[in-house]
């Protein structure tokens, strides 16, 4: 697998970690709603096909990265930075 | 007299072997069924078996959307086990250890468990202390346990690299020496074979397409041979259990799919006596009946549903083969394969009536399913047959993440690639 | 088989000398093992796996599945080679296998009489015994196991060094026979970087034994011209992943003597942008009874015998055929010498020119004929012939001929493997009886026969059935799967492609299939009554073929990990530290005297650390610098406790919870300016706690003006403990107090110490008064040696692991032996560091059900009652006498002999711990047998107040 990371271009995965399911938003921290609160921490949609998924660079720039990436397929359809994603996420 | 034994294959050899049956039947699917059970792999099939022989609930049938046994149970390193570091998994897979030892017999199908000892080796004062922690817990609980010297290790497995200059010399070790390996491929037939001889239907490439619902409750399946109706449904589909589970309205649940490596040599005559895994990195190894080195390592650590996976994986497992048994650097690797390991967020699995009325689920295994086969599917039959939890089972439920009742043997928390 | 005197790629005028199976011969630069073996007459090479069948050549390259050997290389055994591969040189030593006592009588044979009785599969229905137990399955599998498995693998270490390399082209050609030359040309004169790879030690494919090697040489020199090539030849790419990365194996120098520091492989990880596939194809057999005899072998392979490596196949030869491939390879072979005698032809009809190719060699031809059987016990000496139908039934008698050798050509096999090792489906061609790659992505082209051009069209792809077959008609020859195994298989539901490869281990052997799949496939497909292309093949994995273990380990053969190492390990291990590799470091337990046991030793440092001072290296833990305006802020949300109370220049003791609540790291956070922390994390959990860190970072608060970056191994670090750690470090400090006003516990300066600019913080992990001191890595040995110069006279010793551990086992401070993973704050008594005030990462779900119930397992000292040690792992029960099973109450996660308590201590991890201090229990350990009592103790074993460290 190649991830073209936004700064260093085009990278080989290993240079890359998995950080998991990037279709969460973390709860309000002051919410003690534990259904809200184990949906997040437990809960995965885990899908077959396009994934919208974290990456860190660890041996690279250490940048984590939102990557939309196939699963049956490990094609990447997408990559771009997560500070950037999350702010424009943000409402 | 036993459709399968020595006395058979002679007779058979004298007719040109032409009266041979079916090892299970190809039947059309009925309309309606007491249990449909999705899932044609180790778990479904078990679990259809012992509902029929244990709970005499005979009108079941098992869908896969290919031929069975071609998952995880066909694709696995085959080791079986109950060196856990929790009470609950101890006790959980010694029950599958006990089914193991009769489970040809049981079956009359050679599943081939060789109880030729699970021996993991410690680099370090403190890791064999872990070990320790492990195996005392495992005899408190009446389970076989043993520590391994140095000179134990290198008794058991001729050719290790036992020198003190290693990057991670060796120990010592410790022994379960009741654990070993089974034939994967017969432990599926096996159950196929024995479940249809009870009257189970199983129902080969039959894709299940969605649910059938009378309101809330859950009441058969659509599939790509039809519908079928049953009054219970259950899932036990290992690394697809997401995708399935959608399908009945399911979006989220504390599982990930990813995928597991594994390697097999070429055959060699009997180098490898045991089945043993390394300290200093991630690798298991064995070797099978027929001389292949079959072992394997980490998840490649991504999501996936690919069956295959990346070289850096490859290349790791190779370099811990090659550091433990220098002997081999020339020994050829034949095949590699992928499997969707369905990794919950405990390592533990998860076996329960629900999440829907109607619908049982069994999944989360991580890549430690295989030894299971038999207590999972006998403790699924049960929580199926009687809509409540078998006693080794009931602390795996879907609900124990909310409530931090976690089962982390690992201790890595929800971090799936960690377990 | 014999030498021809010319042609073909050997230098007759060269001899190697080698053995096989213990005799000398004799045989040329450019002859493989197979080539030269034959050329002296050899023609049995090997016995097959279940029924010890005499087996000779087969192929001429890597489909070969009969003639494997073990090569012996200074006493390393390399098994399983195909000696079609194994490129001949000087004092090479070579093996038959899998066969007792000799590959001329072989007792395995015998299995041969049991053939009825060991179809497919037999073994699932027997050697298992009527009652409950595995002791029958054992001692049958003590005997299968002896029996099973090809050639020997040695435990002698190989020497041999392997390398990595990276490689980027435009496009890479994996084969570089005609069709791939050209592809590479056409690319390389386009300006594009192309890397060319083939499997054989001679570029050129099917040229080298078809008569272009001129047209090949114009082709590899107008490549060559180009300047923009790169040929590897004996380099097979065998793996294709993600992104066009493809793993490729290159023989630098197993074919020869190596040079000095040259590696025996080397493992190519190539990224391509263009991919040309372009390996060719591999002739089939034909299944026919008695196919396996010695000196039956593919038609093109004993062609490319006599071309590539001048030997013939014997006077003469026939060839059986169902395709028109073989009049070619029978008209080329001729021109060699030998004579072709009879062609037989499974086809009623064949072309004209077909026939004249026959009439020109004047051979026999017979159409819709079929070999029936095969004589000759050494090696093949006739074939019996007799009329087929279409469906290759037997319709008439049988004629003998006599001939000493027979080609056979089943058609083609494209070699697709890599085409399809993403998991796309194959399709199969009715024409060229053939699977072909699946569709492919743009960048990929196939090329040459492995996208069928030139192959020919075979008749379909049948098994020859006489009604009384003289003998066993072979389809996979390496495992023995014959027609009946296929039939059996049918007969018992194994209908799958899958399952009829797992029931009958079809295509299972080295050569994964490539001379067998296909003719099982169609048996079963006639069977079923379906078509091939409906039956389907199995799923192509990788490797394309056989790759050695340490090839794909490269230069981690014996360098697993990297070795991190401390700026003070020299000195470590000049000064007896006994290290230890813990993780990627080796760090000491303790510093050995002569004569001293490890709890000697540490007993001894760990009582100066108490009394005088010790120091030791720190520089393991994790440090992170958090800087930024809202760096205080962060760190309020990833620590349990406050942060942002915290003034410059003083540290704190902070707790940090996964999402879930549960501990994930303790450490300190050093406030170094008002926007600026170092943050310092266990050894083992350094770089988790840096991504968590990041994570938290950019993912869920990117509007926090905070940076981290990682300085574990920008600082070295030393603890200096103990009642005199003051007193040497005032006395080699400069640049500022320490004295208990200016330097309080807790308290941070900065200052120099032998002219290094150091940071000292005053943190106690010993429970002592104790100063980390950090200094730049470079430097932090002279510091090192300073301070202990310092402590000469005040009885400063070096104290290592052991020491460290037993001081904070005294003190009851955790480590990752407590913080699990399964452990609460509270569970180790700290949960007063959960801070109300503010949330946190895993506030939220600290406090659900599980994690606050009774009867968890809460952290406690322990001390043994009779003078023995405790050891780590050992259970904590109320029997008091041994028993199993038991139940446990808690674990020991940490053991020492303790000098300041002067008894065997320990922490543990108790249920309902605290509850239980004051009261005695029992030790387990059935491991190592032993059963003792211990008192349940508070876990801070002595100075609970802290006088000692605050004083």
């Amino acid at each position: 697998m190649r991830i073209p990371c936004p700064f260093c271009g085009l990278r080989d995965g290993v240079e890359f970690s998995y950080q998991g399911d990037a279709n969460r938003t973390r709860p309000d921290p002051v919410s003690v709603d534990q259904t809200v609160w184990n949906d997040h921490v437990f809960n995965r949609v885990n899908t077959r096909g396009v994934h919208r998924e974290f990456w860190l660079h660890n041996h690279g720039c250490r940048a984590h990265l939102v990557v939309e990436r196939n699963t049956v397929t490990h094609e990447i359809v997408s990559v771009a930075l997560a500070r950037q994603f999350v702010l424009e996420r943000k409402p | 007299m036993a459709e399968y034994s020595a006395w058979q294959l002679l007779k058979h050899a004298f007719t040109g072997n032409t009266g041979w049956k079916e090892a299970w039947r190809k039947p059309e699917p009925k309309p309606a069924y007491e249990v449909v059970i999705v899932g044609g792999g180790g778990h479904g099939l078990s679990t259809a078996y012992y509902l029929a022989k244990e709970f005499g609930i005979r009108n079941v049938a098992v869908v896969d959307k290919g031929v069975l046994g071609q998952g995880n149970v066909g694709r696995n390193t085959q080791a079986i086990r109950s060196n856990y570091l929790l009470p609950e998994n101890q006790h959980f897979y010694e029950l599958s250890m006990d089914l193991w030892e009769g489970l040809s017999q049981e079956l009359n199908y050679n599943v081939m468990f060789s109880q030729r000892g699970v021996l993991n080796i410690a680099h370090h004062p403190a890791q064999l202390d872990q070990f320790a922690r492990r195996g005392n817990a495992m005899r408190l609980n009446g389970i076989d346990a043993e520590l391994y010297t140095r000179a134990d290790v290198a008794r058991a497995l001729p050719g290790i690299d036992m020198s003190p200059t290693a990057r991670f010399p060796i120990h010592g070790g410790f022994m379960q020496k009741s654990a070993g390996v089974a034939r994967h491929d017969a432990v599926a037939w096996g159950y196929a074979r024995a479940a249809d001889r009870l009257g189970v239907d199983l129902i080969e490439n039959a894709e299940v397409l969605e649910f059938i619902k009378d309101g809330d409750r859950v009441a058969g399946v659509r599939t790509t041979r039809g519908e079928i109706r049953a009054s219970k449904v259950a899932v036990a589909v290992a690394g697809s259990t997401s995708e399935v589970m959608r399908r009945a309205g399911i979006d989220r649940l504390p599982i990930e799919s990813h995928v597991l490596q594994a390697f097999v040599t070429e055959s060699l005559k009997p180098v490898i006596h045991t089945v043993a895994t390394y300290g200093g990195g991630h690798l298991y190894f064995s070797q099978t009946d027929k001389g292949s080195i079959l072992f394997g390592g980490d998840i490649d650590g991504y999501n996936s549903w690919a069956q295959r996976g990346n070289l850096p994986v490859v290349e790791d497992v190779m370099a811990e083969m090659v550091t433990l048994f220098p002997g081999l650097a020339r020994v050829r690797l034949l095949r590699s394969w992928g499997g969707i390991m369905d990794m919950s967020m405990d390592g533990s699995p998860i076996i329960t009536a629900g999440p829907l009325p109607g619908m049982y689920l069994n999944t989360g295994w991580c890549y430690g399913g295989f030894k299971a086969i038999p207590g999972s599917g006998l403790c699924f039959a049960h929580t199926i047959a009687k809509d409540e939890p078998h006693r080794l089972s009931a602390p795996f439920t879907l609900d124990r993440f909310q409530r931090a009742y976690a089962i982390d043997d690992k201790g890595q928390g929800p971090t799936p690639k960690w377990h | 088989m014999m030498r021809l005197s010319q042609g073909g790629r050997i230098d007759r005028s060269k001899t190697l000398h080698f053995t096989f199976d213990g005799k000398a011969f004799t045989g040329h630069p450019g002859d493989t093992l197979a080539s030269a073996l034959a050329a002296n007459g050899v023609r049995l090479f090997g016995r097959s796996f279940k029924y010890h069948r005499r087996r000779g050549l087969l192929g001429a390259g890597i489909e070969e599945p009969n003639a494997l050997v073990t090569v012996i290389d200074n006493g390393v055994r390399e098994p399983n080679l195909p000696a079609t591969l194994v490129e001949l040189k000087d004092g090479l030593i070579a093996e038959s296998q899998n066969r007792w006592p000799s590959l001329g009588f072989d007792m395995g044979a015998v299995n041969q009489l049991g053939a009825k009785v060991f179809g497919a599969g037999f073994y699932y229905k027997t050697f298992f015994g009527p009652f409950r137990s595995t002791r029958v399955w054992h001692f049958f599998e003590h005997f299968i196991r002896r029996a099973a498995g090809l050639g020997a693998a040695g435990d002698v270490p190989d020497p041999a060094r392997y390398e990595r390399i990276n490689a980027f082209c435009d496009m890479l050609v994996i084969g570089g026979g005609g069709a791939g030359l050209a592809a590479a040309l056409d690319a390389a004169k386009a300006g594009k970087r192309v890397i060319v790879c083939d499997l054989a030690p001679v570029f050129g494919g099917r040229m080298n034994w078809t008569g272009e090697t001129e047209k090949r040489d114009a082709l590899l020199a107008a490549l060559d011209a180009t300047g923009n090539a790169r040929l590897l030849p004996r380099t097979m790419v065998w793996g294709h992943y993600d992104g066009n990365t493809f793993a490729a194996i290159e023989n630098v120098a197993s074919h020869r003597q190596s040079l000095p520091g040259e590696p025996r492989h080397r493992h190519w990880v190539i990224r391509a942008g263009a991919v040309v596939l372009a390996t060719g194809a591999t002739e089939r057999p034909l299944v026919f009874p008695g196919n396996d005899r010695p000196g039956v072998m593919l038609a093109n392979s004993m062609l490319r015998m006599a071309a590539e490596f001048g030997v013939a196949p014997g006077e003469t030869f026939g060839m059986f055929t169902n395709n028109d491939s073989a009049y070619h390879a029978a008209a080329a072979l001729a021109a060699f010498g030998p004579r072709c005698v009879l062609i037989v032809d499974l086809r009623r009809s064949v072309s004209a020119e077909m026939r004249a190719i026959a009439i020109r060699l004047k051979a026999e031809l017979r159409t819709g004929h079929a070999v029936v059987g095969t004589t000759g016990s050494a090696g093949l000496n006739g074939v019996h012939v007799a009329p087929v139908d279409a469906e290759c039934h037997v319709t008439g008698t049988e004629k003998l001929f006599a001939v000493h050798a027979l080609g056979m050509s089943g058609g083609w096999n494209p070699l697709i493997g890599l085409a399809a090792q993403q998991g796309q489906k194959p399709g199969f061609d009715d024409t060229l009886q053939a699977f072909m790659p699946p569709a492919l992505p743009a960048e990929w082209r196939t090329v040459g026969a492995v996208a069928g051009v030139g192959l020919p069209a075979p008749a379909p792809v049948l098994m020859v059935r006489p009604k009384k077959p003289l003998d066993k008609a072979f389809i996979d020859f390496q495992h023995d799967v014959t027609d009946t195994d296929i039939d059996l298989a049918h007969r018992e539901g194994f209908i799958a492609v899958e399952h009829l490869k797992r029931y009958t281990t079809l295509g299972m052997a080295t050569d994964q299939g490539r001379t067998s799949n296909v003719a099982g496939i169609a048996r079963m497909a006639e069977l079923l009554g379906k078509t091939v292309g409906e039956t389907g093949t199995t799923r192509f994995r990788a490797p394309f073929s056989g790759v050695s273990l340490g090839s794909i380990a490269a230069e981690r053969f014996g360098h697993i990990m990297p070795n991190r190492l401390t700026p003070m390990q020299d000195w470590h291990t000049a000064n007896g530290g006994d290290t230890y590799a813990a993780g990627l470091w080796h760090r000491p337990m303790a510093y050995l005297k002569p004569g001293e046991t490890l709890e000697q030793a540490y007993v001894r440092e760990a009582k100066a650390v108490r009394q005088a001072a010790g120091l030791v290296d720190v520089s393991t833990l994790g440090k992170i610098l958090v800087q930024g305006p809202d760096a205080a802020e962060f760190l309020d949300r990833v620590y349990t406790n406050m942060m942002s109370t915290l003034p410059v220049m003083k540290a704190r003791y902070g707790l940090m919870l996964r999402e879930d609540g549960l501990l994930f790291d303790d450490g300190t956070a050093w406030r170094l300016a008002e926007d600026e922390f170092l943050v310092t994390t266990t050894t083992a959990n350094a770089g988790k706690v840096m991504e968590h860190l990041e994570f938290f970072l950019d993912c869920i608060w990117p509007d926090l003006g905070c940076v981290v970056t990682s300085v574990t191994d920008h600082w070295g670090g030393m603890a200096l403990a103990g009642p005199k750690a003051r007193d040497i470090l005032s006395t080699c400090v400069t640049g500022a107090a320490v004295d208990n006003a200016a330097l309080p516990h807790m308290g941070i300066v900065h200052g120099v110490i032998a002219g290094v600019k150091v940071m000292v913080a005053r943190l106690s992990f010993s429970g002592e008064r104790a100063y980390e001191i950090y200094a730049p890595s470079g430097h932090a040995q002279r510091v090192w040696d300073a301070v202990m110069a310092a402590g000469a006279a005040l009885g400063l010793v070096p104290y290592g692991l052991e020491a460290l551990g037993t001081l904070r086992v005294e003190k009851g401070h955790v480590t990752g032996a407590e913080i699990d993973g399964r452990t609460t704050a509270d569970d180790l008594g700290l949960g007063g560091m959960l801070s109300k005030k503010k949330p946190f990462i895993g506030s939220a779900m600290a406090y659900r059900e599980g994690l606050v119930r009774d009867g968890r397992l809460q952290l406690v000292g322990l001390k043994s009652l009779d003078g023995r040690a405790l050891n780590g792992g050992a259970h904590v029960v109320e029997n008091a006498a041994p028993q199993e099973p038991a139940e446990s109450l808690g674990h020991v996660t940490a053991a020492c002999f303790s000098p300041a308590v002067n008894a065997y201590v320990g922490l543990a991890l108790v249920r309902d711990g605290r509850k239980r201090i004051g009261q005695n229990a029992f030790l387990a350990d059935p491991l190592r047998g032993i059963h003792m009592p211990v008192a349940i103790v508070s876990p801070h074993m002595i100075d609970p107040d802290g006088s000692r460290m605050h004083g």
